[in-house]
């Protein structure tokens, strides 16, 4: 199967290659060879670019700036989504109470916030952080929630009767189970602290990788374009590959598919 | 025992459960069980009577809808905290190890995590899971999990013992170990145990006491049987006993038209 996912791959970008080379095919759809290659880059140009970028060391810094704010975003807002949703879902006077603004500020499209925390916090990592928190919040708290919910009635009765004192039931029943709710939306709540990052960079900053895209954009450089998209791919498949090395350690108690040898 | 306190006293106990759509079900009235300290007394109905409740109340999940509670003479309000409850369904917490689960109420009182650990191991051994002690409920079986709540809640050394069906995961042969295992713990510092099953058997050969319930609706106790058999007992040996054999005839007689109606009504 890997071979032939590669095999896919390559023929993809053989296919990209010939379709945007001034040279090798005849014009069939712009009136100008160079035309296609205008539009969609050139795979060779682009692997060109990557390999500049890597080997002077110019992307090193935007790299670092927008893995920082991913993983501010990630963590400041599983913090507030886990504290949130533990008090939300245990206390019924402030559930009923702020229900509808949660129910109202999770249907707003958060996007649109972005230029309004570049006003607040101005256009350093601040504003990228708080825009990645907002998507975070509430995937975090909503499982949450739902993870104190689930949490077994016979499970939480027995903690009761072997001595558990409110803290101690917090701490040992309900934040265990809102946690496994929490890593089993990891991988969506990273993605979307990742999001948040490049969306920020890419409305407005100086740094980062969105950044660089917006500004290969503003020359028309579209070799740039896709180098950066690149870049930005592989790093979420990094971020999204340490995040199943994280949950296999941390969820070792919950039973799994396929836990048998096979000979 | 006249002039002794019970160390469980359930006094015209009814439970009425009602549904959201207001149906009322009496599950269980005019119940009294007394228990005397370390006196060992079994439970036997049929399926669906209201054994699990009646326990539930005793251990303070359950407000009975009329009735009163006394612990050793006191009043129940809230949790029983003598108590140690053995749970008919799993209540394992599933994010701890064996060994965790076990120490959690030591862990929740305070006592040292080195010590707990200790004795920890030792229960994981009398309950003969020795060297499973890092597996996660999931990865042991509903026989293990039994043995390993039966461990997490004598741990704690309660005053008074609550189980419900304990051993009805288990084989034959386990669950002979098991209930002589319990037998011993039990008479080595006598505890007051309330013991509920489906099997009279295993009622009879591990209790001085069998209290026989009405099938449900409106359970109620409808006979009680000392059990003179001598101490300490083997629970396979004791069954060939004659004077078993007496008894659990009897006993049996009393059951048949409970479980006969009970069957008839669920056939409906
Ligand atoms: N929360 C509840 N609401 C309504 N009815 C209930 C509730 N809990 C139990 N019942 C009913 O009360 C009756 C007694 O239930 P219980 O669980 O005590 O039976 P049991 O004797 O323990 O049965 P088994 O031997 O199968 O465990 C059943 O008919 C059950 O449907
Ligand atoms: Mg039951």
């Amino acid at each position: 199967m890997r071979l032939r996912q590669l095999a896919l791959f390559a023929a993809l970008m053989a296919i990209w290659y010939v379709a945007t080379s001034p040279t090798l095919l005849p014009p069939i759809y712009f009136d100008n060879p160079d035309k296609a290659a205008f539009f969609f880059g050139e795979p060779l140009k682009v692997l060109e670019q990557m390999w500049i970028w890597f080997s002077s060391g110019a992307i090193y810094p935007h790299l670092w700036v927008t893995l920082v704010e991913t993983v501010l975003a990630f963590l400041v807002g599983t913090v507030l989504g886990l504290v949130m949703g533990l008090w939300l879902a245990l206390s019924t006077t402030a559930s009923a109470l702020l229900d509808p603004y949660i129910k109202a500020l999770n249907s707003m499209p958060r996007v649109i916030l972005a230029p309004i925390f570049g006003v607040w916090f101005g256009l350093d990592i601040a504003s990228k952080v708080a825009l990645g928190v907002t998507l975070v919040f509430f995937i975090v708290f909503f499982n949450v929630y739902q993870g104190v919910r689930e949490v077994s009635y016979t499970v939480l009765a027995n903690a009761r009767i072997l001595g558990a004192s409110d803290r101690q039931l917090l701490r040992h029943v309900y934040v265990p189970s809102a946690m496994s709710w929490v890593f089993a939306s990891l991988h969506n709540s990273v993605g979307l602290a990742f999001v948040g990052a490049v969306v920020g960079e890419y409305l407005g900053s100086s740094r980062g990788v969105g950044y660089l895209i917006l500004q290969a954009e503003g020359t028309f450089d579209i070799n740039a374009v896709f180098a950066g998209i690149v870049v930005l791919t592989v790093f979420a498949l990094l971020l999204d590959w340490m995040v199943t090395l994280a949950e296999r350690r941390l969820l070792v108690w919950q039973p799994r598919g396929g836990e048998t040898e096979k000979i | 025992m006249p002039g002794e306190v019970s160390a469980l006293a359930l006094e015209n106990i009814r439970v009425t459960f009602v549904s959201q759509d207001g149906a009322r079900y009496t599950a269980i009235r005019d119940t009294t069980l007394r228990v005397a300290p370390g006196e060992f007394v079994s439970v036997v109905g049929p399926t669906g009577c209201g054994k699990s409740t009646l326990l539930n109340v005793a251990v303070g999940l359950l407000q009975p809808s009329s009735g009163d509670i006394r612990v050793f003479g006191q009043p129940l309000s809230g949790l029983n905290r003598k108590a140690g409850y053995l749970f008919q369904s799993d209540a394992l917490m599933p994010w701890r190890t064996a060994l965790d689960n076990i120490t959690a109420g030591l862990e929740f009182r305070g006592v040292e995590a080195h010590e707990a650990k200790r004795q920890g191991e030792g229960w994981l051994q009398r309950v003969g899971l020795a060297g499973f002690g890092d597996r996660y409920p999931h990865q042991l079986s509903g026989g293990m999990r039994k043995r390993v709540a039966l461990a997490q809640t004598l741990i704690l050394d309660p005053q008074l013992i609550l189980m419900d069906e304990p051993f009805s995961a288990l084989d034959i042969q386990t669950r002979h170990l098991m209930e002589n295992e319990l037998l011993e713990i039990w008479s080595a510092n006598r505890k007051s145990v309330v013991f509920i099953t489906h099997d009279l058997e295993e009622a009879i050969s591990l209790s001085d006491r069998v209290v026989i319930l009405s099938a449900g609706p409106e359970a109620h106790p409808i006979g009680e049987f000392e059990i003179d058999l001598p101490r300490p007992r083997d629970v396979a040996e004791v069954r060939l006993m004659p004077r078993f054999i007496e008894l659990h005839t009897r006993i049996w007689h009393a059951m048949k038209a409970e479980v006969l109606k009970s069957y008839a009504q669920h056939k409906q």
